[in-house]
């Protein structure tokens, strides 16, 4: 039986370094190919031996999807593709092209410039890398290879985020990566059409939260901010270049605007200016309002937003500062939680979510301890606030998902275990179909039960349909499978087409009836008899003194010997069958007395 | 499969292909060359205009002399310029399931189609499609409502005056047909009825039939289309390109294996080469500002002008031209500088690495920001602060009969020093220029036209190779003005089959398959038997079930069990239900065989008779006979139903079913 085989090397049942094989109808698909964030070693970058000990990856791969920019989603590509070898295609969309290779330098330059890490990706690999990207339009079908096509959907999340539908002939996999069912100050909500794919692959990152609405998050950052600065408190707004950034720099911006505030707002490193170009550049990817507004006023040039240096940090009175990376793992971000974290005054607002392992994760989980490099201990006496701010599917928005594409089946990856039991629970009862959530290297598989594309003659077709086309009827026909295709054909084509003649079979049976009358009374009485009996049927009584019964003859002779007996020849064809025996037993019973 | 063609204008097609159950609109261009019979609109009253001399018929009768003016030999309708519409009673136009739009040019007319005819379809479009065509209709509408006419004349259309005016009037074809523009609502309702789509995405109509839009590398989002079937491929080819401009190149290869091509907006300068031209421009602008005049170029607020921009961004330094003032005046012009920049998806490949830097793709942005070009949405408010001269200005409309060009006309039209450049090949400028003579200004016709020339288009149909091209009549014959260039007319074999305005053509194709999914249930029910080497066959009896023009193969409902009681009582007098399928036989008996056959199974009195055509079995005491020949088989017994059917299935085993 046809199946579908899914394997995380990566983001099952835990969040980061998303990359997940998928065997669909002989085709392989690597889905995501990210780092894990809160690992140092091996593991930050998936196990590729999985997928060959030997040989080029490119042999066992049949394409590469990257479902959006963010580097626990590609931040092993380079690795992937120059270090370990793979030459086929990657597919991500144009704004993901875009903005992939500037997070992977910057993530480069962390490892290798800040940490001194040797054998590590260079920046030649990232464009050699990069040089393998093939950009794709949404909705576009992509056809990989004759059978294998791919087509993306807009999935909200960030700039350029999109879910994957593959797809072999009737079987199809649509994996989500991340995505956002309500859209948000500056992207659209993620949306699919009713595709019914065998399997739905979806995140679960909030798997078991439902969250408020996003006004009454949006005014509680606002005022936790402005009460901050108000006291003359410092803001550290950790975030991600792209994406929540943006999203949040509207909303401080539109907010100081509105309130004429004072305090200074930054936003560090040099790829916020940068960041905000592509936002301009690929504004068709933002949502309705923004894309409408866009030439009398674009949402991504700020006025109170301005580049931050470092000196800054240590200027006496408020300010608000957004600085990368979001988890606090590393870079400029964490430079300044560790200058600002001991005084009470200030606050740290995380507005994602962070991976274990990171110190985002540690003073989010209550640590107000934290041993830093070099032994050094670390007392936290900032406020610390975490806001949900990133823009993932809540429970309901992955229901919804599910939903909208009517999945045969549903995976979840991209959560944590605890949390994906309680969805797929209620997966299941909700949706009736199988939830499974594989842990990294565990191989899940599906049975696929496709149906089979035939060619059918317009001719059979138009014979079948041609009374009533909405009304299931039987049909008849031969299939003929030549060289992997396959036809249905009228039986009567069948046989020309292989130059083959009818063979007629034909039964004649003498029925013996005790009629004294004459043989055309005894044909007028039987012709009377059928037609009572067969009143759906064709009873024709031909001049010639013969009768029909559809295409069935019956003809009365007088029995050569005895007058009082008639002889009917009732000669029917074997497609004829059942009628032909049916009614020489019905004549066998003789004709009922009554009839005259 | 029938095309019903409704615009008689080669590069403004709007077709109705009706193709298995759909009708689908192919494009609804406009053809707004009917303007050039009408008196251009001036913004502010033109004393020159307004004292041309009312027509005198050829009898002496003035009646129409307040509805047509003459000026320089010309007659002139003095009147709202009107458009002719695409034909709307060759067939019920409600009844079109989707309208295809190729580029924005070529959707113009689409809210006469979608507001005024109860149609209730979808639109398809690419983005830019839609944003620039709102831009162009946007620009359209508002440059002819913003100068109200209190007069519309009519009287000039009666079939019987119409007689009697001198040409082109007199000619003009449809003139009942020609309206006056539509609204800003009416077009954000047509607008609102598109669904957008991106190139390469398979969209399903019902079912029945997948169009697919295809970049066709003439402007930004423009698209051919593919309408296609499981086994019938119709392609649509409207406005490509095969140069390098800022669009993304054409794709050529999904065309190939079209049963049927359609082909329509080729060049309509097929003698002119589009870089020439370009040169030409630039250089015919450089010598008319260093002279001191001002040049003028009427265009549409998109498409070829941001290509003339990026020429003089690279060309203004060099010839000296840093300090004169480029004007691009607009209400759109804004817009349409800024929905340039967006589209990076639509562009060519080096214009989205620009994207990925991450830099604005048209280097117009930073003709912008330097100052050297600036934008107007009028000639009213800023732009009257800001004039200098000499200048070069860019604006609308390429007929020169509204839009600010018509002032711009008038102002420079008595001075030799300045030049107007044609580039907009859609309207002949000698007929653009006819109400505005005598002119002193200069005027060069330098036509980009980037679309398919005859050349590209025989090395294409080489290419993709379809079965049938249909095309325009006009690309069947060389252009009437140069009749002896058959090189200027599509050749190819089989010759085009050609349409004109108000044809309806029946297209050849024969379908002989439908696709049929048949039920995993099912297909593991059935027995394949290898007939010959590599074909095997399978008799299938099964429920076909259709719905929404797909049909599947499912296991027939097993015969309900009547309780066996009853059943068992009247058996002889259940009468067949269902009308019973059996198989077709084929192959043949060997008699020898058969009658060793019969002795197995306990016949002991064969005899066999040798006949014409073949033998006759006969088994005496059962007073039973079997004739069997090549191709049949007659067994004629007496009624002994067991004796029959046992007789029947030795038959059957040495036969094929089928």
């Amino acid at each position: 039986m046809p199946e579908i085989k899914v394997t995380p090397l990566g983001a099952g049942q835990d969040v980061g370094r998303s990359c997940i094989l998928v065997s669909i109808a002989g085709k392989n698909v690597m889905l995501d190919c990210g780092m894990h964030m809160g690992y140092n070693d091996d593991r930050r970058f998936p196990d590729f031996s999985y997928i060959t000990q030997n040989g080029r990856l490119t042999d066992f791969l049949d394409c590469v999807i990257i479902s959006h920019f963010h580097l626990d989603h590609c931040g092993a590509l380079p690795y992937f593709s120059e270090m370990v070898g793979y030459d086929g295609p990657i597919y991500m969309t144009h704004p993901t092209k875009a903005i992939c290779p500037i997070l992977l330098e910057d993530y480069r330059k962390i490892t290798v410039d800040k940490k001194g890490e040797t054998n590590f990706f260079t920046s030649q690999m990232i464009k050699d890398c990069m040089k393998k990207v093939v950009a794709v339009h949404l909705h576009q079908t992509v056809q990989v290879d004759e059978e294998l096509e791919i087509k993306a959907y807009y999935a909200g999340h960030v700039l350029g985020a999109a879910m994957f539908q593959i797809k072999v002939g009737c079987e199809s996999v649509v994996y989500t990566g991340d995505y956002n069912m309500t859209p948000d100050r500056h992207l659209g909500a993620a949306w699919i059409d009713k595709c019914r794919p065998d399997l739905l692959i979806t995140e679960s990152t909030y798997a078991t939260t439902i969250r408020d609405s996003k006004r009454c998050r949006e005014r509680d950052f606002l005022k936790k901010v402005h009460e901050t600065v108000e006291r003359g408190g410092k803001v550290l707004i950790p975030v991600f270049a792209l994406g929540r950034a943006q999203e949040l720099c509207i909303l401080l911006e539109t907010f100081w605007e509105r309130m004429n505030l004072k305090a200074p707002i930054y936003f560090s490193t040099g790829l916020t200016e940068k960041a905000n170009h592509y936002y301009k550049l690929f504004i068709t990817w933002t949502n309705q309002k923004i894309r409408k507004t866009f030439v009398q006023r674009n949402m991504f040039e700020f006025k109170h937003i301005k580049a931050f240096d470092r000196a800054f940090a240590d200027n006496p009175g408020p300010m608000v500062v957004f600085a990368t990376p979001g988890m606090l793992h590393a870079g400029q971000s964490l430079q300044i939680f560790r200058k600002w974290a001991g005084n009470e005054k200030n606050m740290v607002i995380m507005p994602g979510y962070c991976v274990q392992g990171t110190v985002g994760h540690k003073i989010l989980s209550g640590q107000r301890k934290l041993e830093m490099e070099g032994r050094q201990i670390l007392e936290v006496k900032m406020q610390v606030e975490y806001m949900s701010f990133s823009a993932h599917a809540d429970a309901k928005g992955i229901m919804q998902l599910i939903r909208q594409a009517e999945p045969r089946n549903v995976l979840l990856v991209h959560g944590e275990a605890k949390k994906m039991e309680f969805l797929k629970q209620k997966i299941e009862q909700e949706f009736h179909v199988n939830c499974y959530m594989p842990a990294n290297g565990e191989t899940t598989t599906i049975f696929t039960n496709p149906s089979i594309p035939v060619d059918i003659s317009l001719g059979l077709l138009k014979r079948e349909t041609a009374i009533d086309a909405k009304k299931p009827k039987l049909m008849h026909g031969t299939l003929i499978m030549k060289d992997n295709s396959f036809r249905l054909v009228s039986p009567e084509q069948a046989l020309k087409e292989l130059g083959l003649a009818e063979h007629q079979l034909r039964f004649t049976c003498r029925v013996h009836i005790q009629d004294p009358r004459k043989e055309h009374e005894t044909v007028l009485r039987v012709y009377n008899h059928l037609k009572g009996v067969l009143k759906d049927y064709s009873v024709q009584h031909l001049p010639d003194g013969s009768i029909t019964v559809e295409s069935i003859l019956i003809q009365a002779t007088a029995h050569l010997e005895d007058q009082g007996t008639k002889v009917l020849l009732v000669s029917w064809t074997y497609q004829d069958e059942e009628l032909g025996s049916y009614l020489t037993s019905l004549l066998k019973k003789g004709l009922p007395q009554s009839t005259s | 499969m029938k095309l019903y063609c409704l615009s008689g204008h080669p590069t403004l097609p709007c077709n109705v292909l009706k193709f298995k159950s759909t009708t689908i609109m192919l494009d609804c261009g406009l053809d707004m060359t009917s303007t050039l019979n009408f008196l251009p609109l001036p913004l502010v009253q033109s004393p020159r205009l307004s004292k041309l001399p009312g027509l005198v018929l050829k009898d002496g009768s003035t009646f129409l002399d307040k509805e047509l003016k003459e000026c320089s030999g010309h007659v002139f309708v003095d009147s709202v310029p009107e458009f002719c519409l695409p034909e709307t009673e060759l067939l019920d136009l409600s009844t079109v399931d989707v309208i295809l739009i190729s580029n924005y040019h070529c959707m113009m007319a689409l809210p006469y189609i979608t507001e005024y005819t109860g149609f209730t379809g979808t639109v398809y479009a690419t983005e830019p499609t839609v944003q620039i065509g709102r831009l162009l209709m946007e620009e359209l509408v508002n440059s002819i409502e913003r100068v109200p006419k209190a007069q519309s004349a009519s009287m000039w259309k009666n079939k019987e005056v119409q007689r009697l005016l001198p040409a082109p009037l007199k000619d003009a074809v449809e003139v009942s047909m020609w309206r006056k523009c539509y609204t800003m609502p009416e077009v954000n309702a047509a607008l609102s009825k598109i669904q957008l789509v991106g190139y390469s995405q398979k969209i399903e109509l019902f079912g029945a039939v997948q169009v697919t839009p295809l970049s066709s590398g003439y402007a930004l989002g423009s698209s051919n289309w593919i309408i296609q079937s499981h086994y019938e491929k119709v392609s649509y080819v409207s406005g490509s390109s095969l140069l390098t401009t800022h669009p993304q190149p054409m794709d050529q290869a999904s065309l190939k294996n079209s049963d049927v091509l359609i082909l329509t907006g080729l060049t309509q300068i097929p003698t002119a080469n589009p870089d020439g031209m370009v040169g030409e421009f630039c250089s015919n602008l450089a010598m008319t500002v260093r002279n001191g005049g001002n040049v003028l170029v009427p265009c549409y607020p998109s498409g070829v002008i941001y290509d003339l921009l990026e020429c003089l961004y690279q060309y203004i330094d060099s010839a000296g031209l840093s300090n004169v003032p480029f004007y691009f005046i607009s209400p759109v012009a804004n817009s349409s500088l800024e929905f340039s920049q967006i589209f990076a998806e639509w562009l060519c490949h080096n214009k989205q690495t620009k994207v990925y830097l991450p830099e604005p793709p048209f280097p117009h942005a930073e003709l912008i920001q330097t100052n050297k070009l600036k934008h107007y949405p009028s000639i009213h408010g800023d732009f009257s602060n800001d004039f200098k001269q000499p200048c070069v200005i860019f604006t609308g409309h390429p007929s020169l009969r509204f839009g600010d060009v018509v002032h711009f006309m008038e102002l420079w039209g008595k001075s030799s020093l300045n030049t107007v450049i044609f580039t907009e090949p859609d309207f002949s400028y000698l007929d653009a220029l006819a109400p505005y003579q005598p002119l002193a200004m200069k005027c060069v016709y330098c036509p980009i036209d980037t679309r398919l020339n005859f050349i590209q288009v025989s090395k294409l149909l080489k290419e993709v190779q379809p079965l049938h091209v249909v095309c325009p009549e006009q690309y069947t014959q060389p252009p009437p003005s140069q009749s002896h260039r058959t090189d200027l007319m599509i050749d190819c074999q089989p010759p085009p089959m050609s349409y004109r305005r108000a044809e309806v053509l029946t297209l050849p194709y024969k379908r002989r398959y439908e696709k049929i999914e048949i039920m995993p249930e099912l297909a593991d029910s059935l027995v394949p038997l290898e007939i010959k080497p590599g074909i095997s066959l399978a008799t299938v009896s099964a429920m076909l079930h259709t719905k929404d023009n797909k049909h599947v193969l499912q296991l027939p409902p097993k015969p309900p069990q009547p309780p066996t009681s009853k059943k068992r009582k009247r058996v002889s007098d259940d009468v067949p239900e269902c009308k019973p399928l059996k198989p077709l036989l084929s192959g043949s008996i060997p008699v020898d065989q058969f009658v060793q056959t019969l002795e197995k199974h306990g016949f002991s009195d064969v005899k066999v008779e040798d006949t014409a055509k073949g033998h006759i079995v006969l088994l005496q005491e059962a007073e039973t006979l079997i004739q069997i020949e090549e191709d049949s088989t007659h067994i004629i017994c007496d009624n002994d139903e067991p004796l029959r059917v046992k007789l029947r299935d030795l038959v059957l085993k040495f036969l094929q079913k089928f």
